[in-house]
């Protein structure tokens, strides 16, 4: 059957399909639904972690061999430092910038790397909002259930409740900075459902939340005038002879040079993981989403939490193919538009968490209903035009303005036709283990937004992760700069390095591979 | 069964290149790849190592901003390398880092937004409406008409206009005013944030609940809860 005819039968369906709803599963038939199909039951690309304070738990392969890996960084590296700082952010994302600003308000001398440019990030590209308890029907107690519930209860309770608790607030600050949210006709934010949360929660701007929060905190990191080092990785960081951290070996991606830096406090805000391509999935992720942090902090000695678990987005694009693994926002579905296999059927509630809604897709595909593209890619429908019918015509004009760009580039019309979605390698839930203040088991080493672990459980709400860069990036930054006004000069050393590399020895792990990764090797040698 | 109901669909669904070639000139120099794929691709396929370039490859962050020509047209247009698919004939490059100056600024300092305009960025009432800045924009705002709207004041419909810019930029060199349009809209709209917008009075509320304890006693009942009990409660609202 060609596309079109496919395509047809989703018209066709549109109308019946309206007037049935589709129940939402019980916890035993999501589990099992999880179990079967979710990519992180997989056991064959799962393999324990050799050595380090993880040894013996299981991750995904490539997860495993970075950890396991080489230091870039000789060992006799001339520790001289070209900067000294009170606070070293790495990472130019949303919670590398709201880091940033935070310490330097609280007075400190603080230094930002990236390896990109500033604000290239997953950050610039979450569509979806931010969840935040605002409405008067709604309560932080509510926010942190619904979260709880979609993390399958292996949330951390603590990092939870701080999230939700100081989302008001993180709404405020960024108000106060200009950021415009979409209002009520009162002046009221205005807020939409998302995903697995029991009340509409989602604060946006239009569907380019991500954008505009990152446009204001870039101006505003320029107009604090921090210094900046862009095009700079972290790929080692510094410790003092207590295992403390104090710093970290840069590497400039223009000249290839060392840049040594002396920080009282170092702040890893290097995102997430999407470009290891984990079971050979696609991604939603930027260029630089290679897990750097996760390997920074494990060659200091820091465990990692919940590092078996990922997110596999629902909606990611499989045709056309310049679309691949591009995110279809979720919000498509928060407004109602459905999923549809290849016989014009619904196969699952769509505002089930975005786990259940992936093993669903995954089902679908693997037992036959799915729809094959030109190029043999396997896919099911998201019935776009329904919007509009259910909505009124121009729906997904004024509220998806970047999605209808987004495909009428590639001559595709979202109002008269459904798009084929797959699901995508989107999010790393777990990470580098914290507290509270997203202070690592380490001394002054902080771990902010994606990076860090325990505060998603094992599947991450929509919406909560802008939330999470905001809130954790204002307790690293805030404690951090504090922190530092009371800490001595300290001596920066390699001894970590120096005993993670004779613990690979004694495990007769050479694996060869040099990490952190920094960049995808996309290039056809 | 229609062969779309096989069941050889695996999870690893590898990049399927179409076998079909073209030849396209990247900065000057032709190359050999595949249809369809996008300019970013393209030079991963040539062979060539990209830092400064690549950011998000989804289309929102304006890193990859790039000049190209189709085949025999004389006009160069600009796009989002990770956003275009190349074709035969097309020829394009990367658009350099481009020195605008950007102003700074403490928003909350300023007393009138609307003149200090002209203090900040005394060349944006200089357009000369030659129009080069909307034409080169890849995100089809009207950039022209928004220079005008700040110069005239009109901060709401500024910030409406450029909700879609992804700053990269594109803008700016074409300008014979040396006006950076993108970081004069960033300006306006940020402070239409500030100034010129309502404070929401549900959210002071909401914080002012939170700071009273409001929520303590919910608090506690739900801390209090085994893993199976919180699954099946809601909490109680104010």
């Amino acid at each position: 059957m060609e596309l079109t005819d496919q395509r047809n039968l989703v018209h066709q369906t549109r109308d019946a399909r309206r007037s049935k709803s589709f129940p939402k599963l019980s916890p035993a038939e999501r589990d099992s639904l999880i179990k079967k199909h979710h990519p992180d039951h997989r056991a064959h690309a799962y393999r324990p972690i050799i050595f380090g304070p993880n040894a013996g738990q299981s991750t995904v392969t490539e997860v495993a061999t970075l950890l396991e890996g080489e230091s870039p960084v000789p060992a006799d590296l001339d520790l001289t430092p070209a900067y000294s700082v009170d606070v070293l952010v790495v990472g130019g994302g949303g919670a590398g910038c709201a880091s940033a600003l935070h310490a330097h308000a609280q007075g400190a001398n603080v230094l930002l790397a990236t390896k990109l440019r500033l604000g290239d990030s997953n950050s610039v590209m979450a569509q979806g909002g931010m969840q935040i308890a605002v409405a008067s029907d709604d309560s932080p107690v509510q926010h942190f259930l619904d979260t709880l519930k979609g993390g399958h209860m292996k949330n951390d309770h603590q990092l939870l409740k701080v999230m939700v608790e100081e989302g008001p607030s993180i709404a405020k600050w960024l108000l106060e900075l200009g950021v415009l949210f979409d209002r009520d006709a009162d002046g009221n934010l205005h807020v939409k459902k998302g995903g697995g949360s029991s009340k509409a929660r989602l604060l946006t701007c239009s569907d380019y939340t991500g954008l505009e929060i990152m446009r204001v905190l870039k101006d505003e990191v320029l107009n604090k005038k921090i210094p900046l080092l862009e095009f700079v990785a972290a790929v080692e960081l510094l410790s003092d002879a207590k295992g403390a951290c104090t710093g970290a070996v840069l590497k400039d991606l223009d000249n290839n040079r060392f840049i040594v830096v002396a920080a009282k406090t170092v702040i890893l805000a290097t995102g997430g993981i999407g470009r290891l391509h984990i079971q050979g999935f696609p991604t939603s992720n930027h260029f630089g989403a290679t897990g750097d942090a996760l390997v920074l902090a494990y060659r200091l000695g820091v465990p990692l939490v919940q590092i078996d678990t990922f997110q596999y987005h629902p909606s990611g694009g499989v045709y056309p193919e310049q679309l691949v693994g591009a995110l279809v926002t979720e919000g498509i579905r928060s407004e109602g538009g459905h999923l549809v296999n290849a016989k014009g059927e619904r196969f699952v509630n769509e505002l089930d968490t975005r786990d259940v809604v992936s093993s669903s897709i995954i089902r679908e595909c693997e037992e036959g209903r799915g729809v094959r593209t030109p190029s043999g890619r396997v896919g099911v429908w998201l019935d776009t035009p329904l919007l509009d019918v259910e909505h009124g015509p121009g729906t997904l004009d004024k509220h998806f303005p970047a999605m209808v760009r987004q495909y009428e580039r590639y001559q595709v019309d979202i109002r008269k036709d459904p798009v084929l979605i797959y699901p995508t390698l989107h999010y790393q839930n777990g990470g580098v283990k914290i507290d509270v203040n997203g202070e690592t088991p380490v001394a002054n080493l902080f771990v902010a937004g994606e990076a860090s672990g325990g505060l998603h459980g094992r599947n991450r709400l929509m919406g909560n992760s802008l939330l999470d860069l905001m809130v954790f990036g204002k307790r690293t930054g805030t404690l951090a700069a504090e922190r530092s006004k009371s800490l001595p000069k300290s001596s920066l050393t390699l001894d970590h390095l120096k005993r993670f590399r004779a613990e690979a020895k004694r495990h007769h792990v050479s694996a060869g591979i040099i990490s952190p990764m920094v960049l995808p090797a996309y290039t056809n040698k | 069964m229609p062969d779309t109901l096989n069941k050889k669909n695996t999870l690893d669904q590898k990049e399927s290149l179409q076998p079909k070639m073209v030849t396209v000139e990247i900065e000057g120099k032709p190359f050999q790849v595949p249809a369809g794929i996008t300019l970013i691709k393209a030079l991963w396929y040539a062979g060539q190592d990209v830092i400064r370039g690549v950011g998000c490859l989804g289309g929102f962050c304006g890193a990859c901003a790039t000049y190209y020509r189709t085949k025999d047209d004389p006009k160069v247009k600009t796009c989002l390398a990770c956003s275009m698919a190349v074709e035969d004939g097309m020829s394009f490059s990367f658009m350099p880092a481009f020195p605008a100056r950007k102003a700074t600024y403490n928003l909350l300092e300023l007393k009138d937004p609307k003149q200090d305009l002209f203090t900040l960025y005394p060349e944006a009432p200089l357009c000369r409406n030659c129009n080069a800045c909307t034409e080169a924009c890849p995100q089809h705002i009207d950039v022209r008409e928004g220079v005008w709207k700040a110069v005239f004041g009109d901060f709401k419909a500024v910030s409406e206009m450029f909700m879609d810019c992804v700053m990269c930029g594109m803008c700016a060199p074409v300008c014979i005013a040396d006006i950076a349009p993108n970081l004069v809209a960033l300006y306006a709209s940020r402070a239409q944030g500030v100034h010129f917008t309502e404070k929401p009075e549900g959210l002071a509320t909401r914080i002012q609940e939170i700071t009273d304890g409001r929520f303590q006693q919910e608090w506690d009942r739900i801390l209090k809860l085994s893993d199976e009990e919180l699954q099946n409660t809601t909490a109680a609202t104010t």
